[in-house]
């Protein structure tokens, strides 16, 4: 018995240890990331204000500004949008409905999980080759939104097919049995109840494409930009302009970017500051995201 | 357990063996035995001529002969595996939705002689005109009225016309009574029982020429059974209605007909009562009284 004590004692020794360790590792991890945050708010929050939001990049430090770079990350975001989300939903569907499993389709689907994984700066060499030399599209807010677009677009498809794989067989069956085309059970039954996961799988994706700085000094983006796009509305007819693909661009990380490297201490705090709006609007597309998923999966329970 | 089963289990055992060439015999005999039906003569709904089924190089029918009669119940028993979905699901060509699937010889429908698995008909049409009841209650996540409607506007079917046909077949599915206050709820607030009668409700809106059911009550408690057996003992007034089951009380209650197949083949098939009581062969009975499967 006394053996059997002997040898408890020494193996709860290793469980104490290694949890100990785990501890250990875990905070790490922790006290680094909240350190980081605390040291950007600390920083950040004394040079946020209504000012700073609505002024250009400026050669002093207390009259810089952000504006010409929030608003082109929104627009970057906008046409990236617009791009990979039809573009990948619709790769998606195709790759989980309709394509026959063969060799071809398996090779493609191994080279899109691949390409998830290339390098963002292989992305920006690519786009500056094809839309900025082959397209002369040039260093523009389009051409921004399409290398970002190439980017996430194998995010886009792989999330749109784990959300179609969710819905369960016997809901396919039941719609094709009462006589459903294959564009009918895609559009009336898997489109929707899939929902919830694509756009999910969208907002991760465009959370990771706003924080991407290094495709996009690639192919040109401006560091110092110091009027807005054209507007895309217009008080006369036809009301609407696309001018502004056209426009040259910065968004927010290159603007922290070009702060950081200065020698200024002001300016490092001006990044901060920066730093501090693209985590807020990063955070709130992430919360959006957890809620429409939590809200789907109350409607939708398989 | 039903009552004539037990008795066809105790007469079965004062029984003798018959022959197999009975098997050889099985369409004559089920026609024979048709003509002596109190209901007189027996019309024909859909005739199998040498079924064989594939998937991929796994032969799961072989050479299925047999005849389902209009507006009556016949009920496909034996044991899992026996390839007694697979043939309910050629009906509806559901098999087609999968890759390497191939059907060979006939199924004709009465009356338009169609074959319904030929290479010719379109799965598509063959859909439209049957429907099917799954095993797994498998409602749309819509709300109970969208679920019944979406084969109707399929149809283009709309305004009142879709309203009154979606109530019609809540009535027929005797569902109607429960679910008339809350036609916009999720369908999925209903119970089991309720979404597997939403299902029939929804088969039925469509005026379907046959009514496929493939193990429709496994998955529901004794309760929401009986009432689907229920229903389908009415059902067939209008549509003629075939059922796979793995519960030999529930083909003996519902069904006129009844086939047993085993391994990929037809074994036996007769009227429900002869089946029970006094199978042609061996193998029938044993399945019947449970010496395996």
């Amino acid at each position: 018995m006394s053996d059997f004590k002997r040898i408890i004692a020494k193996r709860k020794r290793q469980d104490f240890v290694f949890n100990v360790v785990g501890i250990v590792c875990t905070l790490v991890g922790i006290l680094t990331l909240g350190a980081l945050l605390a040291d950007l708010l600390m920083d950040g929050l004394t040079r946020l204000n209504w000012t700073f939001l609505t002024s250009f990049p400026s050669r002093f430090a207390e009259r810089a500004g952000i504006l010409s770079s929030w608003v082109g990350t929104l627009l970057i975001m906008v046409v990236t949008a617009f791009a990979a989300v039809p573009l990948g939903v619709a790769a998606g569907i195709y790759l989980e409905e309709y394509a026959r499993k063969n060799w071809l389709t398996n090779i493609i689907e191994i080279n899109i999980a691949n390409l998830a994984g290339v390098p963002s700066i292989i992305y920006g060499l690519m786009a500056l080759g094809l839309l900025v030399y082959q397209f002369r599209l040039g260093q523009s807010v389009l051409t921004g939104g399409l290398t970002l677009a190439f980017l996430i677009l194998p995010i886009v498809i792989v999330a749109t097919r784990e959300a179609l794989r969710t819905i369960p067989q016997g809901i396919r069956e039941a719609a094709y049995a009462l006589g459903s085309t294959k564009w009918q059970v895609v559009r009336h039954h898997l489109l929707p109840y899939s929902l919830g996961g694509t756009m999910t799988g969208i907002i991760i994706a465009l959370s990771r494409a706003i924080g991407e700085t290094a495709p996009l000094i690639t192919i040109g983006a401006l560091t110092f930009i110091a009027f807005l796009p054209p507007p895309p509305f217009e008080s006369q007819p036809p009301f609407v302009s696309f001018d502004w693909l056209w426009s040259p661009f910065s968004v927010l990380p290159i603007q922290m970017f070009n702060w950081v490297s200065r020698p200024d201490q002001d300016f490092v705090v001006n990044a901060a500051g920066a730093g501090l709006v693209l985590i807020v609007v990063t955070l709130a597309l992430n919360a959006v995201a957890i809620l429409i998923r939590y809200r789907v999966r109350k409607r939708i329970k398989w | 357990m039903n009552a004539s089963v037990e008795m066809g289990i105790v007469r079965l055992a004062k029984m003798t063996m018959r022959d197999e060439f009975a098997r050889t015999q099985v369409n004559q005999e089920v026609l024979d035995s048709a003509e002596s039906q109190p209901s007189g003569s027996r019309q024909i709904k859909a005739e199998v001529e040498g079924l064989n089924f594939f998937y991929g190089k796994l032969q799961a029918l072989k050479n299925i002969n047999m005849v389902f009669g209009a507006n009556q119940v016949t009920a496909i028993i034996g044991p899992s595996g026996c390839g007694k979905s697979t043939l309910l699901r050629c009906f509806n060509r559901i098999h087609d939705l999968y890759p390497e699937t191939r059907y060979e010889g006939k199924i004709i429908l009465q009356p338009s002689g169609i074959n319904l698995i030929g290479p010719e008909t379109d799965p598509l049409e063959m859909r439209m005109r049957m429907s099917m009841v799954f095993q797994k209650p498998n409602a749309f996540p819509k709300s109970v009225f969208e679920n019944v409607a979406f084969g109707l506007r399929l149809r283009g079917i709309n305004g009142q016309e879709l309203k009154d046909h979606v109530e019609q077949s809540l009535r027929s599915a005797a569902l109607w009574d429960e679910v008339k206050d809350r036609l916009r709820a999720s369908a999925y607030t209903l119970s089991g029982g309720q979404q597997q009668r939403l299902c029939i409700a929804r088969a039925l809106a469509t005026e379907p020429e046959m009514l496929l059911f493939d193990e429709p009550t496994s998955a529901l408690d004794p309760i929401a059974t009986s009432k689907i057996e229920n229903l389908i003992f009415d059902l067939k007034r209008d549509v003629t209605v075939v059922i796979v089951t793995h519960n030999m009380q529930q083909a003996a209650r519902v069904s006129d007909f009844t086939a047993f197949m085993y391994l990929g083949e037809l074994i036996e098939v007769a009227p429900t009562k002869e089946m029970f009581e006094n199978p042609a062969i061996k193998l029938t009975e044993e399945y019947i009284t449970g010496h395996f499967g």
